[in-house]
Order: structure tokens, then C-alpha cells, then sequence
């Protein structure tokens, strides 16, 4: 108890994805699910960091990086779907959006 | 040592917590406050892994910008600002049970594979001037340089793509 334990991290981490999972499945509307999705890359994000912490390793930490820019895109290009959604339909409600037509 | 257990448990408490009024609250707006809260505490963990340049990068990004897309996200279509009775589906017991079992099989891998293995006390990578920055600097444009340029078009991509949907005259 008197030093921080990787296990610390990586529970952490899984606890976050699993409630990230949970929001992505249960929720209503568009921008609640990729929030979300967020939390989800954020949980990777930790775990990342924390196995380079353990070994010594930068790579971590760029990995991070990059999924941190990856999120920034997917957050554009999602947002910018979902507001095509709403023009079209008045609704971002998933359960609504159940067919291929446009 | 026992000051970073404290700070890693009370910050990681505030952040399970927020977390849960993320995919709970019945208002956007609330959800949308505690993923600041969340985003915030990763933050936090990042800079107890000694990871600062990720966690300034960690603010910037996520708190300064995609929060606020998130925000205006929220505005623009209309979601109803304020309790709304209708915010899970009706099959979110799909969605406990899901999260319930990966918890489970994720927890027991994680502490079958890693039990006590401690952090190695000196978590600061070596560099020459003692910041990560420069050592993140010098692994990007040399030996990662490639995943860096596909990550720089992707986001081009991405952004021309997201111009180019939510364009209205076409």
C-alpha cells in the first residue's frame, strides 16, 4: 500500500471502458453515445501510459498522442454526421435511425 | 509514496463517479459537464505517471476542444436542455449485462496477470533536460515518423470530410 501498483491503473482503466461500453449501448441520443465513445478511448488512453510508466518506455506516451488525435477526428467527422441526421429527420434519436435509406 | 496512493484513490473515486452520471444523468448538458470532470481526472493520472506533456495535450485537446464540439453538438440539434424522462433505450439491461461481464473477465485477467507488481518508483523517462517533452519530440520525428504522418492526413481527411457533410447547399 505504500507504492503505487500498475494494477491500480489498469483497474481503473477497465472500470471507465466498462461504463463507456454500458453509455455506448444503452443510450438514446447521438451525442450521448459518442461521449461515450470518449470515455472509452480515454480508459485506452490510461492504460497506455500506465504500461509505458512500467516499462520505462516513450512509446506509451506517443501512442497516447495519437489516439488522442484520432479522437479529435472521429469527433468532427461523427458530430458532423449526426447533424446531417437531425437536418433530415428532426431527431437524433438511434432508435429511430433503423434503415440503410437515405 | 503514500501521498500519491491517496491523490491516485480520491481523484480516481470523483472520476468512477462522474463517469457513471455520464451514461446515467438524464440531462445532456449534465453529462456532458461530467465528462469535463472525467477528462479532468485522466488528466490528473496522467501527471501521476509522470506523463505531463500528455496531460497538458490531455486539456487542451479534450477540455478545450472537443468538449466544446460536444457542446455546440448538443445546441445544434436541439436535444432537450433539461430532465428528459426518455435517455436509455429500452433494452439497457443489454447494456448492464455487457458491461457487468466484461468488468469481470477484464478484472480477474487484470489481477490473475499483474497482482502486486509495483510502479518503478523513478517514473521520470531519462532525458537530457529532465522534461518528457523533448523525448516525445525526438520518438515522433524519428522513429515514429510515419504513424505521425498518417495520423497529420487522417485528421486533414477528417476535417475536409466533416466540411464536406455538414455543408448544407449541395
Amino acid at each position: 500500500m505504500d507504492e503505487l501498483l500498475l494494477n491500480q491503473f489498469l483497474l481503473l482503466g477497465a472500470i471507465l471502458f466498462c461504463t463507456g461500453v454500458y453509455g455506448v449501448i444503452a443510450r438514446k441520443n447521438t451525442v450521448l453515445v459518442l461521449m461515450s465513445i470518449e470515455l472509452i478511448l480515454n480508459a485506452v488512453n490510461i492504460n497506455l501510459l500506465a504500461f509505458g510508466a512500467m516499462g520505462n518506455d516513450i512509446t506509451g506516451a506517443v501512442f497516447a498522442l495519437f489516439v488522442i488525435a484520432v479522437a479529435a477526428a472521429e469527433v468532427g467527422v461523427g458530430l458532423a454526421m449526426v447533424l446531417i441526421i437531425y437536418r433530415n429527420r428532426s431527431s437524433v434519436d438511434l432508435d429511430e435511425i433503423d434503415s440503410m435509406r437515405g | 509514496m503514500v501521498a500519491e496512493n491517496v491523490f491516485f484513490y480520491a481523484i480516481a473515486a470523483v472520476m468512477v463517479a462522474a463517469s457513471v452520471v455520464v451514461v446515467t444523468n438524464r440531462n445532456v448538458v449534465r453529462s456532458a459537464l461530467a465528462l469535463i470532470v472525467v477528462f479532468a481526472g485522466v488528466a490528473a493520472q496522467f501527471i501521476l505517471l509522470a506523463a505531463e506533456f500528455v496531460a497538458v495535450t490531455q486539456v487542451l485537446v479534450y477540455i478545450g476542444a472537443i468538449m466544446v464540439l460536444m457542446l455546440f453538438g448538443i445546441m445544434l440539434t436541439r436535444s432537450r436542455i433539461g430532465r428528459d424522462e426518455q435517455m436509455t433505450n429500452s433494452h439497457w439491461w443489454a447494456g448492464v449485462v455487457t458491461a457487468a461481464l466484461l468488468a469481470g473477465v477484464m478484472g480477474y485477467a487484470l489481477i490473475e496477470n499483474f497482482g502486486d507488481d509495483p510502479l518503478p518508483n523513478d517514473r521520470q523517462i531519462a532525458t537530457v533536460d529532465g522534461s518528457n517533452t523533448s523525448t516525445i519530440g525526438d520518438a515522433i520525428f524519428s522513429q515514429f515518423l510515419i504513424p505521425f504522418e498518417a495520423i497529420s492526413v487522417l485528421l486533414l481527411a477528417a476535417l475536409i470530410g466533416a466540411i464536406v457533410i455538414a455543408r448544407k447547399d449541395r
